[in-house]
This record gives structure tokens, sequence and C-alpha cells, in this order.
């Protein structure tokens, strides 16, 4: 057994936090792929539950798929930003392949991949795990519930604003933060991850 | 019957189209960023009027717009209705009732001005897209606002993918039904179901991303060599000039609202 | 720096009179030596090669040949430097591709994929050919000249604003092709380029590889499942053994002479007159009667768009296999899921013959799993569990199949697909034959009267598609209805008892 040798000794080390070809394109296609979802998402969801809870303090409730994407993004990659570039990459596909709320939802995108990279920073990019993404969940829920009082429910009532930011939060732990840790530890499970850290955790076979 | 709506076609020609991507963002963004600041009927009807009046400039057509905004118009509706019902400004004659949530004449007005401002904003940003090839707005973030190559384009790589992956979709609810499951009727069955193709869906664009990856880096990607640009995109006096009349009409918007008395900040 | 030399090129005598000149430049001739080379990656307990010697001079034509999993796309990969240290659990020896490590200068390499769809990154097929070339700093005045110049050498058959969305497995490997010579590499790695090609596209790639090679002189090292159309190509044959090293290398004649039989047996597809003969094809016992009906099917994707599939009138009959071929976008994938009741018919109908009265497409899943199986293209499309054994489970259990009959079931299959040892693996993590075997026996689970199978050949070595043969000639006799859409003409050969092509939405 010998040491393991670089295959390219030439090339001056990475530093661990720069983003590697496959980091930015799997970042890329994950978010696309959770664009798709959310198309998905609106087709089923929209007719049968959100309609009678749409407008109402209780919305963000059902909200928490659009905040998997921050969530999942940054626990596969691992990497400065991907919880933010994910989560944009996820908003720019619905921008472009049939949202009909154009550049809004791309901001809304900017604003909760923010409040989810915020929190993974906070950590100093060190934690990626269950407590982690639960955290950058409700980080991601107070960032969606903030902006959704200003722009869509402004004439809201406080105690009605601070029960949408509450549901918000709530829906971002439950949904992005607990929902998207078990998605990354599945998909570790079928040997994807095999190119990043996060799919290490597998036995070998 | 395809999961994702093809992206609506403008004609590239007309004189709102033909300017830079950059341009026509900043054009949509600026409004909203100034709507914000209140909840009154008079900006947002400014806006939106100005907005509507640009429509055909940008090379869109009404029908094209209905088929893409409709459920823009609902959602405006509804969302009306929900501030009208959850606001705390209760006064004027009451229109319904129903345990504690009240309807009036005031926080019909409220809800009113919310959906409006609501519209003002999004349109804006609707026709903005609706007049955007996502190559251009690449090239144009990566020329003009020297966004790193290999974000913007790793980007639009994955973006390609965005019809491969709504067909798997397809094909992983069709895989399915052949195997005895579909959700029919129980909304418990249809979750899973739904959970389970999510993952099955992720599964296989992480095996796109990764041969995607490895052929990128085949053809030089992020080689840390100076990157040129095969389509020049341009920043020039009709675009600015874009850009400028947007901020003229967000200060008329502004100044009618104050003048009028119709301003009331956000929060206050 | 060494500067690119322009060379004029070299030609061979391949039969092809057309004559490439080049509008670029080529990266000087380089050597590869592989030293020693072994890779075993995280999460695997055994090395995908290991003490791999191999010296290519440049101009050689190299055919890797090996059994499937042998480590041979490893291989390629690391020659290429496109593997990453970080998915290595141990790595020895090392690969120089003109006298320095593989990878530091990716001008001189470039390579082909098995699968094209995701390996092309732009929406426009000029922009994706440009692409590359934007990555080299080539100056904006010379890259749309060089574009134009690509895709005619490689037989491009639109205009650059084609979208790459409308393009055909094989236009889209002629186009990754145009994008990787447009760099001018001078060394060519071809990774199964045409695995998942139809017999026109494979011919069309690999007439367009033997120009460009004309046309630049490139190195070539290649692995290809058809290797009797890749020999013409070709003029050496290396030997990769699983987990180790080379172990042959030669003119083809010397190897497939002295490892023909091997090989074969191995399950590689080792061409006449070094390999086995076709096998006598196998024909069912006659049709029994008929069980499934489609009449005046017609579909479409999307509204005013033309229709896949028009007017189509199909019976299948118990105890015989009909074959389904076509070019792609010709509607046979359509027929497919339309007779197996997963897709809704603008007109026409599909109907069981035991009853007629309710189309399929309007059948509950739970009475459609019990009637007909259905295997699709991609294997992973199909998997719902994490375990092998609980995916035979799912089927039988929702079509109401008492447990003891559906675990007997189940254990028959496993035995006879080769899988038992894997029972508990996750379906995920299997090989590729591994994926496509669990794929069949999925469908396989209610013992249906009809199965339908879609490109189940694909990518298959020698072995597995001599297993698949087997396994649907027995169904066949055993009385089920066969439907089998495949490029495959081989598959077709050795089992078809009926053959219908679609062309355009039509059938004949």
């Amino acid at each position: 057994m010998s040491n393991p040798t670089n295959v390219d000794s030439t090339r001056p080390a990475r530093p661990p936090r720069r983003w590697r070809t496959v980091d930015i394109v799997v970042a890329s296609v994950l978010g696309v792929a959770f664009g798709v979802l959310f198309a998905a998402w609106n087709n089923f969801v929209w007719p049968t539950i959100s309609a009678p809870l749409s407008a109402t303090p209780a919305t963000p409730l059902l909200a928490g798929v659009w905040l998997l994407p921050a969530v999942v993004g940054a626990l596969v990659v691992r990497k400065p930003g991907a919880a933010f570039y994910t989560e944009l990459l996820a908003a720019t596909v619905s921008m472009f392949f049939g949202s009909a709320w154009g550049l809004s939802v791309f901001m809304s995108g900017v604003w909760q991949g923010l409040g989810a990279e915020l929190v993974f920073a906070a950590l100093a990019y060190r934690r990626w795990g269950l407590g982690a993404a639960v955290l950058a969940g409700g980080g991601a829920g107070v960032a969606m519930g903030v902006y959704e009082t200003i722009v869509y429910y402004p004439a809201f009532d406080i105690p009605w604003k601070a029960t949408y930011i509450g549901s918000a939060i709530a829906t971002g732990i439950v949904v992005a933060g607990g929902l998207g840790w078990l998605l990354v530890r599945s998909l570790a499970g079928t040997g994807v991850l095999a190119s990043f850290a996060s799919g290490r955790t597998q036995a070998e076979i | 019957m395809s999961v994702l709506a093809v992206p609506a076609v403008s004609d590239a020609g007309a004189p709102i189209a033909r300017r830079s991507p950059l341009a026509k963002i900043a054009a949509a963004l600026l409004p909203g960023l100034a709507l914000l600041a209140s909840i009154d009927p008079v900006a947002p009807a400014v806006v939106l009027a100005s907005t509507l009046f640009c429509v055909p400039l940008c090379g869109v057509t009404w029908r094209a717009l209905a088929r893409r905004a409709w459920p823009l118009a609902l959602a405006v509706v509804t969302l009306s209705l929900g501030n009208a019902v959850f606001t705390g400004r209760k006064g004027g004659a009451t229109l319904f009732e129903l345990g504690p949530l009240v309807l009036t004449t005031e926080s019909l007005g409220a809800g009113g001005a919310a959906g409006l401002r609501v519209a003002a904003i999004a349109l804006p940003g609707v026709l903005a897209i609706l007049t955007i090839d996502p190559v251009d707005l690449a090239d144009a973030l990566v020329q003009r606002l020297r966004v790193p190559a290999r974000f913007a384009y790793g980007a639009l790589a994955g973006l390609r993918l965005a019809p491969l992956l709504a067909a798997d979709w397809q094909t992983l609810g069709r895989a399915r039904r052949a195997r005895g499951l579909a959700a029919g009727a129980n909304p418990v069955r249809g979750v899973r179901l739904f959970a389970g193709k999510v993952f099955a869906l992720l599964v296989g664009a992480m095996r796109r991303a990764t041969r995607l990856a490895a052929a990128m880096e085949a053809r030089g990607f992020d080689s840390g060599q100076a990157r040129t640009a095969a389509r020049e995109q341009r920043f020039d006096g009709g675009d600015a000039a874009l850009v400028a009349a947007s901020a003229v009409v967000t200060v008329a918007a502004v100044g009618l609202s104050i003048v009028t008395g119709a301003w009331n900040p956000l929060l206050s | 720096m060494v500067e690119p030399e322009v060379r004029t090129p070299r030609v061979r005598p391949t039969g092809h009179e057309r004559r490439a000149r080049l509008a670029w430049p080529v990266a000087p001739r380089a050597p590869i030596e592989v030293r020693g080379w072994g890779w075993r990656y995280a999460g695997r307990r055994a090395w995908a090669c290991r003490g791999v010697d191999l010296r290519i001079e440049p101009g050689e034509r190299v055919l890797l040949v090996g059994p499937s999993g042998g480590g041979k796309s490893t291989l390629l990969h690391g020659i290429a430097g496109l593997l990453d240290p970080e998915a290595a659990a141990e790595v020895e020896g090392e690969i120089l591709v003109g006298g320095r490590p593989a990878g530091t200068d990716r001008s001189l390499v470039g390579m082909l994929f098995q699968d094209p769809e995701s390996a092309l990154m732009m929406a426009r097929a000029g922009d994706d050919v440009a692409f590359g070339l934007e990555n080299a700093g080539v100056p904006t005045a010379e890259i749309w000249p060089r574009v134009d110049a690509a895709l005619d050498l490689v037989g491009f058959p639109y205009s650059g604003d084609r979208s790459t969305a409308a393009l055909s497995g094989g236009e889209q490997q002629r186009l990754a092709l145009a994008g990787t010579v447009v760099r001018g590499p001078s060394l060519l790695i071809l990774d199964e380029p045409t695995a998942n090609l139809d017999p026109l596209g494979t011919t069309t790639v690999l007439d367009a590889v033997d120009r460009v090679l004309a046309g630049t002189g490139s190195t070539l090292l290649m692995v290809e499942h058809h290797v009797q159309a890749a020999l013409p190509l070709v003029d050496r044959v290396a030997v990769l053994e699983p987990g180790g090293g080379i172990i042959d290398d030669g003119s083809p004649d010397a190897v497939f002479g002295r490892r023909g039989a091997d090989l074969a047996k191995a399950g590689v597809w080792v061409p006449a007159p070094w390999g086995p003969s076709p096998p006598t094809p196998r024909r069912g016992p006659g049709p029994g009667p008929a069980v499934l009906d489609g009449r005046g099917l017609s579909a479409r994707y999307a509204a005013g768009a033309a229709p896949a599939l028009e007017d189509a009138d199909i019976t299948l009959h118990r105890g015989e296999a009909v074959a389904v071929t076509g070019p792609n976008g010709s509607g046979k994938s359509t027929l497919a899921l339309l007779l197996a009741g997963l897709l809704t018919p603008s007109s026409g109908a599909a109907t069981l013959r035991a009853d007629p009265s309710r189309p399929l497409h309007r059948w509950r899943a739970r009475d459609l799993c019990r009637r007909i199986g259905v295997v699709f293209q991609d294997p992973e499309h199909q998997f719902l569990t994490s375990r092998v054994d609980a995916e035979l489970m799912i089927a039988p259990r929702q079509a109401g199949v008492p447990a003891e009959t559906s675990e007997r079931r189940r254990d028959e299959l496993l035995q006879r697909l080769g899988l038992d040892r894997l029972s508990a693996a996750n379906p995920f993590t299997l090989s590729g034959g591994e994926k496509r075997r669990l794929s069949v026996a999925t469908a396989l689970t209610t013992t249906p009267d009809v199965v339908v199978l879609d490109e189940p050949t694909f990518g298959q070595d020698a072995r597995t598609w001599a297993e698949l043969v087997e396994l649907c000639a027995d169904l066949r006799d055993g009385g089920s209805a066969l439907l089998v859409v495949t490029h495959d003409e081989q598959f077709v050969d050795a089992l078809a008892d009926r053959h219908v092509t679609a062309d355009e939405g039509r059938l004949s």
C-alpha cells in the first residue's frame, strides 16, 4: 500500500475553499433540478392545497420546498456561497421557465438564499450536519417571511405578520432543514456524491 | 403536457427588446425598489400604466402576456383579499364579518393598494424576462459586470439541462405507474410518491452534473487561462436611455404620490 | 512554452477521399506514458486498475478493450487529466502526457464521452463549439471562422444556430467532436462514443472521427463497444484487465488472434473472425392468441407540434416477440408508452383483449402492473427503494399478490438474473449490467402477460446481451407477449418473430 500521490503535482495546491468545476456544475444542476421541481410542485399543490391557504398568515407552511435548494446545495457542495448560488439557480429556472412572476421570483430567491448562507457563514462554513441544516433552513425561513411581509403583505396587522414569519421559520426548519438533511444523506447512500466530502460517509462497497 | 412552460418568445427587434439585458433588468428593478417604500394606490398606478404602455415596445403581444401572466393576475386578486382581511385598519363601513375576520371599506382599500403595488412591482420584471435570452444575460454579466465567468457559464450549462430534467420527471412518474404506484385520491400517498420522485430526480441530476463537469473541464473550463468572449454584449446610449427613462417614471410616480398626499410609508 | 505548429494534414489511406485542410493550429505532438499507474476510488474496496504500463507514441491509434467495469474509463479519464484526486482512496504511479503530468496542459487533449446529451454546454450549436475556444483565450475575431470550419469538418448537417436540444444522438456527438477538435488537441480520447447511438449515428460519428484524424494527424485512444465498426480506425489494440494492468498489446490481428476467445468469454464484443459467430436466432413457438390491441393510436407531445405517432395499428400475441425499430424521433418509444398504458393518446386507444371496454391509459396503476411489465431505457428511472430485494416486492404488493408467492418469485428472479448476492445492496450502486438486469427483474415480478422493453441492450457487454436474449426468449416461449423497442439489429435478428419499423410517426 503506497502513499497517495497527487496526480498533477505541478499544479499549485488549491485552497480548500475554492470551488472546483464539479462544485460549480453540481450546484448549478441541483439548483436547476429544484427549479424543475418547483414547476411540478405548482401543478401538484396549487389546485389541491395552496389555493385555500394562500394570502393567509399560514401560507408559508407549504412554502418550505422553495427553501430546499439552499440547504441541499450547501450540504452537498460544502463551499462558501453554495446555499446562495444553488437557490439562485432554482429561482432562475423558475424565472425563465414559466413563472408568472418574472424577476420577482428571482429576488425572492436572492433573499432566501442569503438567509441560509448567512447561517452557514456564521458557523464558519465548518458545520454541515443536521443542526446546521435546521438552523440554515430557519434562516432562510426568516428571510422569506420578512421579505414577503414587506412586499406582498404589507397591510397585515403586526400579530399576523409575526404569525407569517413564524410559519415561514417553522417550515424552513422542518422541510428545508430536516428534509433537506435527510435527502443529502440518502443521496450519499447511492454513491453519487463520491466527489464530495458529503459522500464519504458511506461504507466501502 | 410539459412540466416546464416553454419560454415565451418576444419579437427581438422591438425597441426595448433590443436593449442590453442589464439595462432591462435595471429598468425593471428601479421602480420596484421605490414602490416598496410605501403602500398607496397612486405611485403603483403610475408605474403600472407606464409598464403597460411599454408592452408593445417590448415586442410582446397582449395575448402572449395574458397567457404567461394570468397566474400573476389571479395571485394579485387573492393577495388583495388576504391583505384586506388580515389588516389592522378596520375603519369605514363593515362589509363582511366571520368571527375574527372582518372586511370593511377601509380594509378593502388597503388590500387593493397592496395588490396594485405587487402588480406594479412584478409586471416590469415579467416583461424584462420575456425579452431576455439567458445566454445574452450571462454574457452581459461577465463582460459588463465582471461576474466570474465560471459561475455564469456553469449556471448556463446547468440551465440547458432543465428541459431534460423535466422529461426525466415525467419518465419517473410513468415508471411508478408501471409498478402500480399512483397517487389516486390519497394525498398521503401522493406526497410519498412525490418525495420518491424528488429523490430519483436528484440522483439523475447528480449523474448528469458529474458527466457535464468532466466534459466542461475537458474543454478547458476553469483552467486558469484568461477567457475571451465569442459574443459581444455592449451597453450603449440606448441602454442608458432606457434606465434613465425608468428613473424618470419612478421619480414621477413617487412625486405624484407625495404631491397628492397618498404617500404612505411602509414603516409608520 | 513550445509554439503550436501549424501542420499540413497527413493523408491516411482510409478510403475517404475528402481531405481536410485545417483552419487552426494543432498542439505539439505528445507521447503518453503510463507508468505503474493504479487508481482506487474512495468508497470501493477493489482497485479500478493497478500496475498499468502503457506507452503511446504520437500519431498512433489505439483501441483499449477489456471486460465491463474493468477500469477502462478510469484509465481514459486519468490520461485526460479529469480524475479528481479527492475522489481517490489511493493512487499509484504516474501518467505523463508530453512529459508533464496528465491534466497540466488542457490544450493537448480532447475527450469525447459516452453521453453526448450531458456533454453539451450551450443552447445553440455554434455557441457550444465556440465554448472551448473561449476557454482557450482565442481572440474573438478568430473564433467564428474556426467554429464554421470545425462544423464543416465533422459533417454537422445544420447551421450554428441550431438548438442543441433538437439534435439526434449522432448529431450531438458530432457537435461535441467539433467542439473538442476545434481546440486543436494532438491527442483525441474517445470513451465509448457510440454506446447510446443508433446504427446511423454510429456510422456518421466514426466517419467524422476518421475525417478529423486525417485532418489533424492526432493520436487516438478509444474504448468502443462496437469493436467491429471501430477497427478500421485503429492500428493497435491493448487489453486491460479488471483491477489490473495491460495484459496484451499489439496489432488487432495479433491480439485478437491470441485472446479472441478469452475476451469473448469475458463479454467483450470480439469481431469476426476471432469472435463467436452471431447466435442462431431463437424463434418462438408461433403466435398464440392476441392479448393487446392498439387501434388508431396517435399522440402528440405539445399542442400544435407535429404528431409523435399517427394512426398506428398493432396487435400483440402471446408467445410472440415484436421488435420496433426506426431512427430517432420516429415514434417508437411513444408507441411503447401508449401500449403500456403510460401515455394518453390524442386519439385511438390501446386495450387488452381480456378487458376491451377500458383503454389502458385509464386503468388504475394497480391493475396495470399485474398485466403489463415495462423496462425503461434508463434503469435508474425504475429504482424506488434502497435495497435490491425490496425493489422486487413493490409491484406484487400493489397488485395484491399474496406475500408467499411474491417472495418465491423474488428469490427465483434474483437467482435467475445473478443478483442474489447483491440482494441487500442499494440499486444505485450496482454496475451497469447489474442495473439493467435488476430493471428487467422488476418488470417480471407479477408474471405479466405483456412485457414492453425500451432499448434493453444499450451499452451492454456481450455477456449481459446474451443473457438478455435468453431471458426474453424464455419469457416469450413461456407465453408472454413481448414488445421490444430497439436500435440493436443483432438483437432483432436473434429474437424477433415480427419486425415493425417506425418512421416519422407511422408504422409499417
